[in-house]
């Protein structure tokens, strides 16, 4: 590694590898997700069963749950909870005191933070959704490979995608942070998050009016572009305005981000500490 | 050339104000008041390459927010400030690469990493080249101690192990210039004294420029041939360590044990400082009145049971300083 990136993969890297360790959490996490995705499969079943056709079908659906649960890590729903912390204690100054691009640095840890939580959680969920529950003769709710070879490729780039949003959301909710002093400056990214990435019911099933502005909105490349993308329900053009809608947020996020950050830093205090 | 260039630096606050209560809370909901605290007011001094200079003063002084101006985390409100030829808040990244900085009561190292990947983290966010990172860790570790902790997560280090580091840490890159806010504050007086010693190393064969702020007077007595008493904002004197001491040091201290509780226990050539019950402490000029003369006057006037000569307590020197310019904690 050399040159103009070596700080941020630097970061990058460290963070990633102290995140692996966190075995328990990931454990942890993986049962609970196990348990909503059986809730929500159930949910849906039965939502299913009473409804005429719906844009996607139940055994996508499934699929998508599946991807949800364990792609959940990847949603942003908290600033970084070192820089959080480093907020509250007066530690932020430290970050004023690196000779790097403080943006940057902050995308750099909220990547890692994402793509290692996200990894330790992934292959168990595939290993249970998508290879027992066939071989003990569930495969009508298992996890589905991708639809064709051409959709594993543009999967593979829009859930790069995915992580780079979510990392760059993250940065506007640790600025936010930063602005407000306090981490419960974060508490509403939830309320937004969930409901408009897809992750609690999946876009495609919202009312045909708000569909427009929902595939549009900023969260939807967290969840709903990329497993549709997955599944074949996005292909060719529709495929690819979900790559630029993912591209255009995430320009928006950075180049926002980074002005809003300055103002924050030009105006905060730090004072007796 | 010098190094670091104030001038008439200021910095102003902005706190929400309220009035106390249920009434001044509703108040408060329709319009904001705030008020305006001055930190820092028309600050000036310069610093050659090579010098170690003290700040001191009461909490609320300005030492810190002087610190972190001239650290470039802080934008001043008016004023002029150049470190190295570079305006800290303005060229920010090229200027925080050429200096260190300590601040006692924070941490530059990550909680749950071992001090080494810190240190190795630390090499990769300045672009140390690494030949030169491994012989300056080698021997950063080595003056101070810290080899057998190099292993251990920053949150198992006691205090004195854990300010060892973070001074190692605000090194690895060889800065010219190295800012220490209170860098002694809870330490043993074992780690304070190795800690004074290295910095004076430092200073001396090394002519990295410090500049200390502390409470600690023994830090400014140890350390700083040059010493800013700072109060209220303001500089209150900037001056060589000697000429402050004897300025404020020059009076020494008599202290009385009489038989009897007296009523009046006045003697030339003294000035009466406090009295305790039977202990009666006067201060005095050794230049106008001699030791001995003086306590062969106390012993004519009354009957003695003990007496002693010592000189005032810094720190009580300085809190009288304060008191005289009106600088005490705000």
């Amino acid at each position: 590694m050399s040159g103009a990136a070596l700080p941020y993969l630097a970061i990058l890297r460290a963070r990633f590898v102290l995140m692996l360790q966190y075995r328990a959490a990931a454990f942890a996490g993986f049962a609970t997700q196990c348990w909503w995705g059986a809730i929500k499969l159930m949910t849906f079943a039965a939502f299913y069963a009473g409804a005429g056709p719906q844009p996607i079908t139940l055994t996508q659906t499934i699929t998508y749950i599946w991807l949800s649960q364990a792609l959940l890590a990847l949603l942003p729903w908290q600033a970084d909870a070192d820089i959080a912390e480093a907020v509250e204690s007066g530690n932020i100054a430290y970050e004023r005191l690196r000779p790097v691009d403080t943006h940057s640095f902050w995308l750099a840890r909220a990547v890692a933070q994402r793509a290692a939580n996200t990894v330790l959680r992934l292959a168990p969920m595939f290993v249970l959704a998508a290879v027992a529950l066939p071989l003990i003769g569930q495969s009508a709710w298992s996890w589905r490979l991708p639809a064709t070879g051409g959709a594993t490729a543009l999967f593979a780039l829009s859930i790069s995608l995915t992580v780079m949003l979510s990392a760059a959301f993250t940065v506007l909710l640790n600025i936010a942070v930063t602005a407000l002093k306090t981490r419960r400056a974060s508490n509403l990214a939830p309320v937004l998050v969930t409901p408009l990435s897809g992750m609690i019911v999946p876009l495609a099933l919202m009312p045909a009016w708000s569909q427009p502005i929902l595939f549009w909105q900023p969260f939807a490349g967290l969840c709903d572009i990329p497993y549709r993308i997955y599944f074949g329900n996005l292909t060719g053009g529709a495929a690819l305005a979900g790559l630029c809608a993912q591209l255009l947020w995430i320009a928006a996020f950075v180049v926002g981000g980074r002005f809003w950050l300055a103002r924050v830093m030009a105006r905060v205090d730090m004072q007796g500490s | 050339m010098a190094h670091i260039v104030v001038e008439n630096l200021s910095k102003h606050y902005r706190v929400a104000a309220r009035d106390p209560g249920l009434m001044g809370a509703l108040r408060g909901l329709l319009r904001r008041r705030e008020r305006e605290i001055v930190a820092l007011d028309r600050v000036s001094f310069s610093l050659k390459e090579g010098e170690l200079l003290g700040f001191i003063g009461p909490n609320g002084a300005g030492k810190s927010t002087t610190i972190k101006i001239l650290s470039g985390i802080l934008r001043p409100s008016a004023g002029r400030c150049t470190v190295n030829g570079r305006v800290p808040w303005q060229d920010r990244i090229a200027h925080v690469a050429r200096i260190g900085v300590v601040f006692g009561q924070r941490t530059q190292l990550w909680w749950d990493l071992p001090i080494a990947e810190s240190f190795d983290l630390l090499r990769d966010i300045y672009r140390v080249d690494p030949k030169r990172f491994a012989r300056t860790k080698e021997r950063l570790v080595a003056m101070l101690r810290i080899g057998a902790v190099l292993d251990t997560p920053l949150r198992q280090l006691s205090l004195g192990q854990r300010m060892r580091c973070e001074i190692a840490a605000a090194l690895l890159h060889t800065p010219s210039i190295l800012f220490l806010d209170e860098p002694t504050i809870g330490l043993d007086a074992v780690s304070k004294l190795a800690l004074r010693e290295f910095v004076k190393d430092l200073n001396r064969r090394d002519g990295v420029t410090v500049l200390l702020t502390t409470h600690d007077m023994h830090d400014i007595e140890a350390l700083a041939r040059r010493v800013i008493i700072i109060g209220n904002g303001r500089v209150l004197r900037d001056s060589s360590f000697e000429a402050m001491r004897a300025e404020v040091l020059g009076e020494r201290r008599l202290i009385v044990d009489y038989q009897a509780e007296l009523a009046d226990v006045a003697v030339e050539g003294a000035e009466l400082r406090g009295r305790d019950g039977r202990t009666v402490e006067y201060g005095f000029d050794p230049a106008r009145t001699a030791a001995h003369t003086l306590i062969a006057r106390v012993a004519a006037a009354h009957e003695v049971s003990d007496i002693r000569v010592e000189d005032p307590k810094i720190e009580e020197v300085i809190a009288r300083f304060y008191a005289l310019h009106g600088a005490v904690d705000a």
